[in-house]
């Protein structure tokens, strides 16, 4: 670490100085140590290659480098050798002395740990692997390239150069018009644009000049790691956006910024609290940043685990130290937010666009994504996306794509089509208070309005795959619930009618649905959502009514046939034997829980209904195609 | 500020940031309400004072009770849409609160008398307002209760639901509980606040013997309003 940066030169200076000492053709073996490989055992491996380096006496000409998350998260633990950008997955520790001796240092590829799709075809460069080939990546372009714990690897790149720019060439006022009319708009899900957010904020009346600049970092979605990701991966882009905005939002002023991260992220709590540390000992960070005049610091706040506090309301009050309830937002929060401050609050990957678009300029930024919104920032969407692609799809992780790529693209492209030959069935956007799309849809454009157009959401971008053996009714069942658990119980149409919505479906489920559910369903899904006090209750329906929108088939199979056509409904399935196909091995009766078939060996066995428990063992360890589903 | 808005098609002024429902109500018309209270801050949990307001393009269906009175604004009461929704709420609220006897009668008012949802505890009269729990912070200043819990598992309780150690026996959360469900008895010289477990005994006035309020609130009084106690012997009609 060096001396304090003081002003745009010696950021520059310190920049050149930085690059002169790197050799862009040296060895280097990135590991990935995002959450995903590190639950693989990339920190073993990473040990591994340390060990193996020192016992070839190579410390010195290799370098290795662990990184932030590559996004390709199913394949981890997941290796890049640079510069020529072999790429490896499933790496073990065992692999690593071999990877120098072959792969490093004769150039040589070890054919097993290239990834292959399901074709069977092997791809040696990282770039030229499908799942990173179809994807625009912008935001994540330097997870796999720097170390997230060394502030020198981002300055090295560019970092904090637009934060240079703004503060030694442009006024508060120009930020902010800069960033409304490049169309950026909140990447947490509402779709607001960020610059007529900033205007606001900064327009709003402060007896003492406090501003608070806040990043919502509480990203509660079950599948959804996106906003972890930037964080554990590249968290100096997340810091040097919030120091841009504070800037253009609270200067002059008293701006003070604050992160709000779920403690269910400790890998990125501690990743960004290094982050902040290093940023502050450079000067980056406290009293005026690059000789600008400007004051600024950020303090973490941890969230307690509610799934509400990601509601920007409750959030505050969280940080208050209040129970984590929104409340009405008839007055913004950009008037009277925080300790009844002006704030600004924007999600992290809101945040971390805003020094490429400094950097890149908003032509860039506006040549990516949908409609135009030179007139008007709501006009389009506009930059790229990233989503956390999860469920029945070959190819999970994390993708970054320009706004208006269709779902075909996302869903086949990069994540490779759905597994096991089976047929797609929907796709869920925007996380548990999201829409189901069906097939019909999959060539819909992605982008803020026609996701809500049809019912869905953006959300924070997670996209769950669903297959023909995914029962929609169960489906919706379980986001309601989740929901449920989640609300925060402070007004009743979210709390009681969201209890009422999981009792009637689960009815649903359990083969108890009455006539006239379908129609209850869908009027109380209305009232939770037109009278409902926050976000939460206002679009937990969603799945609900989305489903019923384009499954209602479904729904009417379950009350009025009493069948679930994907076989997952227990109450509605029954297993049976097929007598023909049984030789009486015995397996079954051996493998069945509640003692519920009998039949001698080599005798056709039978299943008792009054004790199956419908768990399925049976259908799965008979190897002679005996066992009925119906 | 005083501004200027329509109720009914109606022009009226206002306070600007005043509490919608609190206008409404002033000015003749009946909006149903279960969680609100001029006293206190504005909750909007019981989602019943649900209006139609237009303000400039837009018109949206919203609760009144936590709405600010704003230049301009026109309101609508009692349209198809808020009829279907309110029915709807008090739907929820019977399934939620099936002994709450206030409720019911509000509810046959609007003309709901039965609901279509399975109820929960029976027993249960609690709508979770979350007035007792304002009024003991905003105006007794006590901050004796809390909400505990979250969603279908959110209650209203004392701390770890034993006895409020801060309550002083006011009875103001008993005033202002739209279900009369927390309920105050004296018995032998102690106030007993049933549902925050806190029993007080009374202390008996200096002049008539009677006794007039629990020791312990006196003893707090004296001290907020930095007076020596032997000021808070009598009761109210012998000092």
């Amino acid at each position: 670490m060096t001396a304090r940066i003081q002003t745009a030169a010696d950021l520059k200076t310190y920049r050149q100085k930085l690059t002169a000492g790197r050799d862009p053709q040296k060895k280097t073996i990135s590991v990935c140590a995002g959450t995903g490989c590190c639950a693989y055992g990339s920190t073993k491996l990473a040990a591994a290659f340390e060990q193996a380096l020192g016992e070839r006496k190579l410390q010195d000409q290799v370098q290795l480098r662990l990184t932030g998350c590559h996004g390709f998260c199913e394949q981890g633990p997941l290796v890049v050798i640079h510069p020529e950008g072999t790429f490896y997955r499933r790496v073990k520790p065992e692999d690593a002395g071999e990877i120098i001796d072959q792969t490093v240092q004769k150039g040589e590829i070890i054919e097993r740990l290239l990834y292959q799709d399901v074709e069977g075809q092997s791809y040696r460069k990282e770039a030229e692997v499908p799942f990173y080939k179809n994807q625009m990546r912008v935001l994540l372009a330097h997870n796999g390239m720097i170390d997230p714990t060394t502030i020198d690897d981002y300055i090295a790149v560019g970092g904090y150069a637009s934060l240079s720019k703004v503060l030694s060439g442009m006024k508060p006022e120009e930020v902010c018009t800069l960033i409304k009319k490049s169309g950026l708009r909140g990447r947490g899900g509402g779709g607001f644009p960020a610059g007529v957010k900033w205007e606001s904020c900064r327009a709003a009346k402060s007896e003492d000049g406090v501003r608070y600049v806040i990043c919502n970092a509480d990203e509660g979605d079950p599948g959804a790691f996106m906003d972890r990701s930037l964080m554990e991966g590249n968290p100096h882009s997340v810091i040097e956006g919030m120091i841009i905005g504070a800037f253009a939002i609270g200067h002059p002023g008293k701006p003070e910024g604050y992160v709000y991260i779920r403690h269910e992220y400790p890998l990125a709590v501690e990743r960004l609290g290094i982050a902040l540390e290093q940023a502050r000992e450079m000067g980056l960070l406290g009293k005026n940043i690059l000789g600008s005049g400007l004051d600024f610091d950020i303090k973490i706040n941890r969230g307690g685990g509610a799934f509400v506090c990601g509601e920007s309301t409750a959030l505050m009050a969280s940080i208050e130290g209040q129970v984590g309830e929104p409340r009405a937002k008839h007055i913004h929060t950009v008037e009277a937010g925080l300790y009844d401050k002006p704030t600004n609050l924007n999600n992290v990957e809101t945040w971390a666009n805003v020094p490429l678009i400094i950097d890149r300029g908003i032509e860039w930024f506006t040549s990516i994504g949908t409609g135009d919104v030179s007139k008007n920032p709501w006009g389009g969407s506009k930059g790229t996306k990233i989503f956390a692609l999860v469920g029945k799809v070959n190819n999970t992780g994390l993708v970054e794509v320009p706004m208006g790529a269709t779902l075909r693209h996302i869903i086949y492209e990069i994540g490779g089509g759905i597994p096991g030959g089976k047929k797609f069935k929907a796709v869920q956007t925007g996380g548990p208070s999201g829409g189901c799309l069906p097939e019909s849809m999959l060539d819909l454009e992605v982008d803020f309005d026609k996701l809500t157009e049809v019912g869905s959401m953006m959300g924070s971008g997670g996209m769950i795959v669903m297959d023909e053996s995914t029962c929609m009714v169960d489906v919706a069942r379980y986001f309601i619930n989740f929901l449920a658990e989640e609300s925060c119980g402070k007004c009743v149409t979210c709390r009681e009618g969201l209890r009422q919505l999981g009792i009637i479906i689960e009815r649903i489920c359990a083969g108890e649905g009455r006539e006239e559910d379908i129609q209850l369903l869908s009027d109380l899904s209305q009232t939770v959502a037109e009278a409902s006090l926050c976000a939460l209750g206002q679009t937990a329906p969603n799945p609900l009514l989305s489903t019923l929108k384009y499954f209602r088939e479904e729904y009417e199979e379950h009350v009025k046939l009493k069948k679930c056509r994907a076989k997952v409904c227990k109450a509605l399935i029954k297993f049976t034997v097929i007598e023909e196909n049984c030789t009486g091995c015995l397996l079954c009766k051996k493998k069945c829980p509640s003692g519920a078939i009998s039949g001698e060996k080599k005798e056709v066995h039978k299943i008792d209904q009054s004790k199956c428990i419908q768990c399925g063992v049976c259908h799965d360890v008979c190897k002679f195609n005996a066992i009925r589903v119906e | 500020m005083t501004v200027k808005f329509k109720i009914q098609g109606r022009t009226y002024e206002g306070t600007e940031g005043e509490s919608l429902l609190g206008a409404i109500r002033r000015y003749g018309y009946e909006v149903p309400s279960l969680c609100y209270h001029e006293a206190v801050s504005p909750y909007g949990a019981c989602r019943l004072c649900l209006v139609e307001v237009q303000k400039g393009k837009r018109r949206k269906l919203t609760t009144s009770c936590n709405y600010p009175v704003m230049e301009g604004i026109e309101v609508f009461l009692d349209t198809e849409k808020v009829v279907k929704h309110r029915k709807m709420v008090f739907q929820l609220h019977l399934a939620a609160a099936p002994a709450a006897k206030n409720l019911k009668e509000l509810a046959a008012e609007y003309g709901v008398t039965s609901t279509p949802f399975q109820p929960a505890d029976e027993k249960n009269e609690c709508i979770l307002c979350g007035l007792c729990n304002r009024v003991c912070d905003e105006v007794v200043e006590a901050n004796a209760i809390s909400f505990a819990g979250r969603g279908t598992s959110k209650r209203m309780e004392s701390p770890y639901d034993e006895t409020a150690e801060t309550c002083i026996g006011c009875g103001a959360c008993v005033y202002v509980c739209p279900t009369d469900c927390i309920g105050m008895q004296e018995e032998k010289n102690i106030r007993t606040i049933v549902r925050w477990h806190r029993d007080l005994p009374m202390q008996t006035c200096k002049t008539c013997g009677r006794p007039f309020a629990p020791t312990f609130q006196l003893n707090e009084f004296a001290k907020r309003v930095n007076l020596d106690r032997s000021r808070f012997e009598n009761c109210p009609d012998c000092r």
